[in-house]
């Protein structure tokens, strides 16, 4: 149902490093439960609505007064790598 | 003075409240027990209590220990939520429910340890290590909410929180012999609990018996959390269970959730206890819940969809474990490589591309579609029952591996739980019996809002069913 | 509207109809950011304006800000859009550093606004989105394998944003600046946001593409990323079309593409983008719920809405007689007009507007107002810049009367220039500078002023030889030289009546 090609892409998107071995098992588990899930296809759903929310609230809305914000310190407590008060990461354009 | 530990939780509170027991006192009980934990419940465990014991004892609870699953938010406590990839993570904040517990007098005795982010039915996906069974510790306690299902029944704690997306409070608390309600979706904040699929999460407790979880669901829910948008105000407060009759009570038993793929001890279990809701003048007829065979498939969309995108975050910037790279793309994938573990990959994987481009419609449509149509059905049979019954669990506890091979095997564990939590009603599991040695669940659900009646009935159940059998306690 | 320039900006596309739209970030001043209650952040140190919801801490969720929804739908109203009765917000699930979760909480199918139009511009959507936070490249370091590293600061990460989204119906550069500039001035006035391009609170990209004039079809368009000026946006426009023209002259096809436009060298580079796969997997955030626009938003909203700039043109035109150029000169820069009808204010109270001082409501000559609105966007422009005429030692009462005293021919314009040099400079009120500097205009009839003329004559000979030829134009030197001698306070008119009768000229 789902072929290696399309779980190096998935995997892509997911930002997943998987080993060969685990690429060749997810190909085959996933494939196994789409089987199974592809039977919501059986149904005749074109009249049904989505449902997104099984709770019946709308504007949750929240007023616009500041709070105080977190100390820096605290805020970059469990960061892995700090440089110059920031998040450090390797450049994006590297 | 009596052991404290064999006390409920209730009635632990009541006697603080009374001044006969110290509150301080029956934490040092527990926390010991905690401490000496032999089934790997526990990722973490208070050393001592906290210094407003006193005051907390004046609160309803009773300054009564709680045990906490490990993704509720405790400030600076580790909240890793069964993942390496959060390993030694402590938050800045505390969730909406744990502080409300606190205020209402309950002290963090532990956080209890977890199937990965909530994803699983036994606790082996555990970054951890996996939960044993108090019962059997060759077996699974149930998951994901498994760490804290093991600590009730153990009497390592005398309550403790749990989460439920597809039946991860129900499921463990029947495989682990104690009661496990998951509340209406929307009635007690989801802010401080990390996310597993976002429309589904929702917190509820597990408790020795209907009681204690009266007690502590009280102040669990009220006024909505302004800080979750999807928070809903409970309408009415939760009042400790009376019931000793059923008379009047239109009890629906759904064929599609009471028949095929359940254990005949699970089977006979709940036809014994049908009878018995019946001598308490109940009335138990058949009901439909014509999309019920549906709902696994469309929940193993649906979640799976939203963790892709919850777990997103997790990503080495911020928080949590980083694996060094020379590029950012490197940095990102073995960070999450060795972060997740196999299950948590397999279902970002699986969500990922239900949502991606092309096949959105055919999985995530489709699944939202089927959601309605099982949200219509529930509604149909709340017209004619005022609640439905069907076994919580299609087997008893399992053993250790016996599923962790086969993905699918192991997502059947959720087949009877999993409607209610795609129609957002509160649900129940009472213990109901025991097959082969091991505990059965009962599970009882009604319209949003009916938890005051799903647990007076269950209450009356409970003690015509006398449900005494209680693990070995190490 | 681009009033007949010498060189039309499509000159070189050898008949290509170049054909623009512009998407276009805003972000809004609430007091906090969209999904939380951290304060905006205007150039504190990094990360010090963050909470768990801004930093995507693990458990942490998104509430709406109601006024972000309010001015959403300020701006729907001002852009006569269509407000959806029903919005909802979506996941955009991307990994970047900048972006805290994963995704960026954004609206999609359900906009907060549909189909508006500004001026000629008909927009397409408006909808409310979240900022990314702020990644800047620091350099190599030795802690990360010595490669190049960036860092992030989530300061401005999650403010409210505004995406305005344009139909493709701009067909020139000059008219995509002039039509931005249009929309800064209408955000400015809502009062909803900074709309600053160098600071980023303005922000435009711009899809281009070319046609054969007269074609229906639309070309492949590329899409040119963050130009952060308005200079920038129609150079960087200017380039892309002309690449494009090169490119379609050698048979070569335009491919779809995102640009960057570097404004020191002029050139355009393909960007790289944020996801090589652009699978954004768009489904509804489920830790929001729907908002249900009601009467009352929308009432609330309308009751806040100021005059426009569109609407200000008109009433400019209609109301006081100004040209169009001249209309929306002072619309569409704000303060300009507040300073234009403080000032007309001004001569209506005072009776000077040549329509009595009883009569109530006092109409303004046209001719006066618009010497007004010529001093104020001319003279006072030329002298203040873009500073605000308001913070200004020039009080628009003060210009109003110096208006008047040159309009009654009190003085002459020369010397309301220089009366105006010394309002700015040191301010001071026009009358008393006028009679302290001795500019008042020299009456008619002045013995003196003859003199000056006559000895005028005697200097330029040539000149008044010329004049009595016919030739009206040599009346210039003599009129300059009796200037000179009157620092200006003679009346041109009445010099060249005296010119022509000393010479014995019919005047
Ligand atoms: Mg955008
Ligand atoms: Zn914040």
């Amino acid at each position: 149902m789902i072929d290696r090609e399309q779980v190096l892409h998935v995997a892509q998107l997911a930002r997943l490093e998987l080993s060969e071995d685990e690429l060749e098992r997810m190909a085959h588990e996933l494939s196994g439960v789409l089987d199974h899930i592809e039977r919501i296809g059986e149904l005749d759903l074109d009249e049904v609505a989505p449902t997104s929310h099984v709770v019946e609230v709308e504007n949750a809305l929240r007023e616009d007064k500041p709070r105080p914000p977190l100390p820096r310190e605290v805020a970059l407590a469990a960061a892995p790598l700090v440089l110059q008060d920031g998040f450090a990461v390797p450049s994006p354009q590297a | 003075m009596s052991d404290p530990i064999a006390l409920s939780a209730a009635e632990a509170a009541s006697r603080v409240h009374a001044g006969a027991l110290d509150p301080a006192e029956l934490f040092d009980a527990y926390q010991s027990r905690a401490a000496a934990d032999e089934l790997n419940a526990f990722t973490w465990v208070a050393e001592e209590p906290p210094t407003a014991t006193a005051a907390m004892a004046e609160g309803p609870l009773g300054g009564v220990p709680l045990a906490v699953k490990d993704l509720f938010c405790t400030r600076g406590v580790p909240s890793q939520a069964g993942s390496r990839i959060l390993q030694g993570y402590e938050p800045p904040y505390t969730a909406t429910a744990v502080e409300r517990l606190e205020q209402a007098g309950a002290p963090l005795l532990g956080k209890t340890n977890q199937d990965e982010f909530a994803m699983g039915s036994s606790n082996e996906n555990s970054g951890y290590g996996p939960v044993l069974n108090p019962w059997d510790r060759g077996r699974v306690p149930g998951g994901s909410s498994g760490g804290s299902a093991a600590a009730v029944a153990a009497g390592l704690a005398p309550w403790a929180l749990g989460t439920d997306t597809g039946g991860s409070i129900r499921q463990p608390a029947s495989l682990c012999g104690i009661v496990g309600l998951k509340p209406t979706y929307g009635a007690v904040s989801r802010y401080g609990m990390i996310a597993f699929a976002s429309s589904l999460d929702q917190a509820g407790p597990l408790t020795r018996n209907v009681t204690d979880a009266a007690l502590i669901l009280g102040q669990m829910v009220g006024p909505r959390d302004r800080c979750d948008s999807t928070s809903l105000e409970f309408p009415e407060s939760i009042e400790l269970p009376t019931a000793t009759r059923l008379d009047g009570a239109a009890i629906g038993v759904p064929e599609e959730l009471s028949g095929e793929g359940i254990e005949d001890g699970v089977l006979r279990a709940f036809e014994e206890t049908l009878h018995i809701a019946e001598r308490l003048g109940a009335t138990v007829k058949r009901c439909r819940l014509p999309h019920a065979p549906h709902a696994l498939s469309a929940y193993y969309v649906l979640a799976p969809a939203e963790a892709s995108s919850n777990l997103a975050r997790y990503d080495g910037v911020r928080y949590g474990l980083r694996e060094e790279a020379e590029t950012l793309l490197e940095m990102y994938t073995r960070t999450r490589r060795d972060g997740f573990g196999a299950e948590v990959k397999r279902r970002i994987m699986l969500g990922t591309y239900a949502l991606s481009s092309g096949y959105y419609e055919a999985y995530y449509g489709r699944a939202q579609r089927v959601r309605t149509k099982i949200v219509e059905d529930f509604r149909a049979a709340f017209e004619d029952f005022d609640l439905v019954a069907c076994p919580t669990s299609p087997t008893v506890a399992f053993e250790l591996g016996a599923r962790t091979g086969d993905p699918l095997a192991m997502y059947m564990s959720d087949v009877l739980t999993v409607p209610m939590s795609l129609a957002g009603v509160p649900a129940l599991s009472l213990p109901n019996g025991m097959s082969d040695g091991l505990p059965t669940g009962f599970q009882l659900a009604g319209p949003p809002f009916s938890e005051n009646r799903l647990l007076d009935v269950a209450f009356a159940l409970e003690q015509a069913i006398d449900f005494d059998a209680v693990p070995a306690r190490a | 509207m681009s009033d007949g320039a010498a060189t039309s900006p499509n000159d070189g596309l050898d008949g290509f109809e170049p054909v623009i739209g512009l998407e276009i970030h805003v972000q809004l001043s609430t007091a906090t950011k969209m999904f939380c209650s951290c304060p905006l952040s205007f150039g504190e140190p990094p990360n010090t304006y963050t909470c768990p919801v801004c930093l995507g801490l693990p458990g942490s969720l998104p509430v709406v800000n109601a006024r972000a929804i309010h001015f959403g739908l300020m701006i729907g109203l001002a852009l006569e859009c269509e407000l959806a009765p029903r919005s909802s917000f979506h996941r955009k699930n991307y990994f970047y550093p900048d972006l805290p979760k994963g995704y960026q909480i954004s609206q999609y199918d359900e906009p907060l606004c549909r189909g508006g139009r500004l001026g000629e511009v008909r927009i397409h959507r408006a909808h409310l989105e979240e900022d990314a936070a702020k990644l800047v490249h620091v350099g190599t370091s030795g802690r990360i394998h010595g490669s190049d590293v960036s860092v992030v600061d989530f300061n401005r990460g999650g403010t409210p944003l505004v995406e305005i989204v344009t139909e493709p119906d701009l067909h020139d550069p000059v008219r995509a600046r002039e039509w931005l500039e249009l929309l800064r001035t209408t955000l400015r006035q809502l009062g909803v946001s900074d709309v600053n391009m160098e600071e980023g609170s303005l922000r435009c990209d711009a899809n281009v593409s070319i046609r054969l004039g007269g074609s229906v079809a639309l070309g492949t368009k590329t899409e040119l990323k963050n130009m952060n000026s308005f200079r920038f946006l129609e150079r960087g426009i200017r380039a892309e079309l002309a690449r494009q023209a090169e490119l379609l002259r050698a048979g070569e096809p335009v491919v779809q593409e995102t640009l960057h436009f570097d404004p020191q060298t002029g050139k355009l580079s393909a960007l790289r983008s944020k996801e090589e796969a652009h699978d954004y997997r768009y489904f509804p955030e489920p830790d929001l719920v729907p908002i249900q626009i009601d009467e009352d938003m929308v009432a609330a909203a309308r009751a806040q809405l100021p005059e426009l700039p569109a609407a200000r043109v008109e009433r400019y035109e209609s109301e006081f007689g100004l040209t169009a150029a001249s209309a929306r000169h002072l619309a569409f820069r704000v303060e300009l007009g507040a300073y234009f009808e403080a000032a007309l204010a001004e001569l209506a109270r005072a009776g000077d507007g040549h329509g009595g001082v009883d009569a109530a409501p006092v109409q303004i000559d046209p001719a006066v107002a618009q010497q007004l609105a010529n001093w104020i966007s001319g003279e006072l422009v030329r002298r203040l810049g873009e500073e605000d005429p308001a913070d200004s030692r020039v009080a628009p009462a003060q210009l109003a009367r110096l208006v008047a005293l040159i309009s009654q021919r009190a003085i002459t314009a020369g010397a309301g220039r220089q009366v105006l040099d010394r309002m700015v400079q040191q301010g001071g009120d026009p009358e008393g500078i006028v009679e302290t500097e001795g500019l008042g205009a020299i009456a008619s009839g002045d013995e003196a002023l003859a003199g000056v003329v006559a000895a005028a004559i005697e200097a330029h000979q040539g000149a008044a030889e010329k004049i009595k030829a016919g030739n009206a134009k040599a009346m210039g030197p003599i009129i300059g030289y009796v200037m000179r001698e009157t620092k200006g306070r003679a009346d041109g008119a009445e010099v060249s009546r005296l010119v022509r009768a000393q010479l014995g000229l019919e005047n």
